[in-house]
């Protein structure tokens, strides 16, 4: 595989886990959030400083990455629970607006400049570049991928999908709201910090603008057009979203007229995502499996 | 001190015609109209084409670029929106910035607005005004009158016609209005065109005071009016219109006392989540059930 592929594969697999977290959220427990690109950046930051300014290495640098993350993400979090539904979601989007102007205002974090110099991963003497942060970045989505169906299999998560289904419901059958809202947030944005963390050793520098208004609304992009709710739909939503400016790279300057264009026609088309619980590649997949295991008389 | 509370008045004016647009589009559909941002770019593009093709004709400029933006509106309407109105809630918010995202890509291109800020120098011939220690320039004057004129207008079909009912009772039950005779299609078909213009409108009008149309002018517009609706309580005109003057005057207050110390943007939004923390829904929203 030549480098530019590698790049373009291993930019995927962040989006993959950017979108598996963000469907905890978003998909599980009902919480739509435009704003977690902000903790993308968090972690991003939090290994760039590590690195460059403390001298900190591989596993500790991702580590505190994902912690920081994850605590800020529960602190940030508090407003969900007084907040609800587009509220929340225009919070949310607040949320990151604060955070990418405080990235971009402190003299520590370089502001516009960012933070550049960054090394990759290093394990024992080995190098992690290219190919090999390929296969470790996809480790990590393979990881994380399991632990989400686990988690989802766990009581935590009948909880999140009970709370989005019905509030209160869910808290008149004695579930604590507030506690599994905020572990939501902890879960969802811990993750964003740890694919932060292997962005800023795979790119080697960090700027507050990758980190935005954008990023996080591709980002839910994903999740919807793949199917909010469903373990495999983001995956999906991923790796269409995060490839299309690529395969579209042919129309140049049109590829994002086009990529605008298919987003909200996918949407039309497919309302429940494309994996959806009632989309058509959904139900096609069930009929399949009931023709196979149609016991003939 | 004079300067400061024109340019108070000015903002707020600029905010609120941008925001009283979305909060009707909102108030009707529940959906979070990303692409308005890209029918107030469309607007001021069209303005500044027609400008340019006719000399000295700001106010068919302005008349134009309404009707273009107006007829934008309604085709978002028709080709996007309505078709997932009752799709779950992200559903139409993709959707929407999809288009937003697309019309952007679009003005883009060279040969309507390229990547470069094109100039719109332009002064309406209306004269300054002294009112006390306020100073006016041209444009702002026209400012000020038309966001007045479109207030009154809003005000009055929203209270006083038959239409403004339909569409109160579109907002509180889509499909019980439908049941009891309203013609749901076109009444909202009629507001998104009317939201829409007022975007154009605002398009105009803030391309000539900052004597400045770019493809990307949507971008910054495409959150500050959802800041302002969602502080005046999603839906709500009165409150949409409030909103834009308190945050034109808390933002440029901090500007004035502590000079470029904070970023303008970041400010809205602390004052957005500290507001919502203590009103959940907005100045003026309803309690949600």
């Amino acid at each position: 595989m030549d480098a530019y592929l590698i790049s373009v594969f291993t930019f995927i697999g962040f989006w993959i886990i950017l979108a598996m977290s963000l469907n905890l959220l978003v998909g599980y427990a009902g919480q739509v959030s435009i704003g977690h690109a902000a903790f993308f950046g968090i972690g991003a930051y939090t290994s760039a400083v590590a690195t460059v300014k403390f001298g900190v290495g591989f596993p500790l640098d991702l580590i505190l990455a994902t912690v920081l993350a994850g605590v800020l993400g529960g602190v940030l979090g508090l407003p969900a629970l007084r907040v609800r539904h587009d509220f929340l979601v225009l919070a949310t989007m607040g949320i990151n607006f604060i955070v990418v102007a405080i990235l971009l205002y402190t003299p520590a974090f370089g502001g516009a400049y960012g933070i550049v110099g960054i090394p990759p991963i290093t394990i024992a003497g080995v190098e992690f570049l290219g190919l090999s942060m390929l296969l470790l970045v996809y480790g990590f989505v393979g990881v994380l991928f399991i632990l989400k169906v686990l988690l989802l299999k766990s009581w935590f998560g009948f909880r999140l999908v009970a709370i989005r289904d019905d509030e209160e419901a869910a808290a008149a059958i004695g579930i604590n709201v507030a506690s599994t809202k905020i572990w939501a947030f902890v879960l969802s944005c811990s993750v964003a910090g740890l694919a932060g963390s292997l962005y800023a050793r795979q790119l080697g520098s960090v700027y507050p603008d990758n980190f935005g208004f954008v990023e996080s609304v591709t980002i839910l992009a994903m999740v919807v057009l793949g199917g909010s709710g469903t373990l495999i739909g983001p995956v999906i939503g991923a790796v269409i979203l995060g490839g299309l400016p690529e395969y579209l790279r042919f129309l140049q300057e049109w590829r994002y007229v086009l990529y605008g264009v298919i987003l909200a026609l996918l949407m039309i088309f497919e309302r429940d995502g494309l994996f959806g619980p009632k989309s058509r590649l959904r139900l096609a997949l069930v009929r399949w499996r009931h023709a196979r295991h149609r016991v003939r008389p | 001190m004079g300067v400061t509370l024109a340019n108070i008045v000015v903002t707020g004016c600029l905010y609120t015609l941008l925001a009283i647009g979305l909060t009707m589009v909102y108030g009707m559909l529940r959906v979070l109209h990303i692409a308005h941002a890209a029918v107030f770019a469309v607007g001021a593009m069209v303005g500044l084409f027609v400008f340019q093709a006719v000399p000295f004709g700001l106010w068919l400029a302005i008349l134009l670029a309404m009707l273009a933006s107006g007829l934008m509106g309604v085709a978002i309407y028709h080709v996007g929106y309505r078709w997932v109105l009752d799709a779950p809630r992200g559903t139409p918010l993709i959707v929407s910035i999809g288009i937003f995202i697309a019309v952007q890509a679009l003005l883009e291109r060279p040969f309507l607005l390229g990547p470069q800020a094109s100039s719109f120098d332009a002064s309406p011939d209306l004269p300054a005004l002294a009112l006390g220690g306020f100073g006016f320039t041209p444009i702002q004057t026209t400012i000020v009158l038309s966001t007045g004129a479109v207030g009154a207008g809003v005000w009055y079909l929203l209270s006083r016609t038959r239409l403004g009912l339909s569409w109160r009772a579109l907002s509180e039950d889509i499909n019980m209005a439908r049941s009891l005779g309203v013609a749901t299609q076109n009444a909202v078909a009629l507001n998104m065109f009317l939201g829409s213009a007022m975007a154009g409108l605002a398009g105009v009008l803030i391309a000539v005071y900052e004597n400045s149309v770019s493809a990307y002018m949507g971008e910054v517009v495409a959150y500050k009016a959802f800041v302002i609706v969602v502080l005046g309580g999603l839906g709500s005109v009165l409150g949409a219109a409030v909103a834009a003057f308190t945050l034109a005057a808390v933002e440029i207050g901090i500007a004035t006392v502590f000079g470029g110390l904070f970023p303008r943007n970041a400010i809205g939004f602390a004052v957005l989540i500290l507001i919502l923390l203590f009103a959940p829904t907005g100045l003026f929203g309803k309690r949600l059930d």
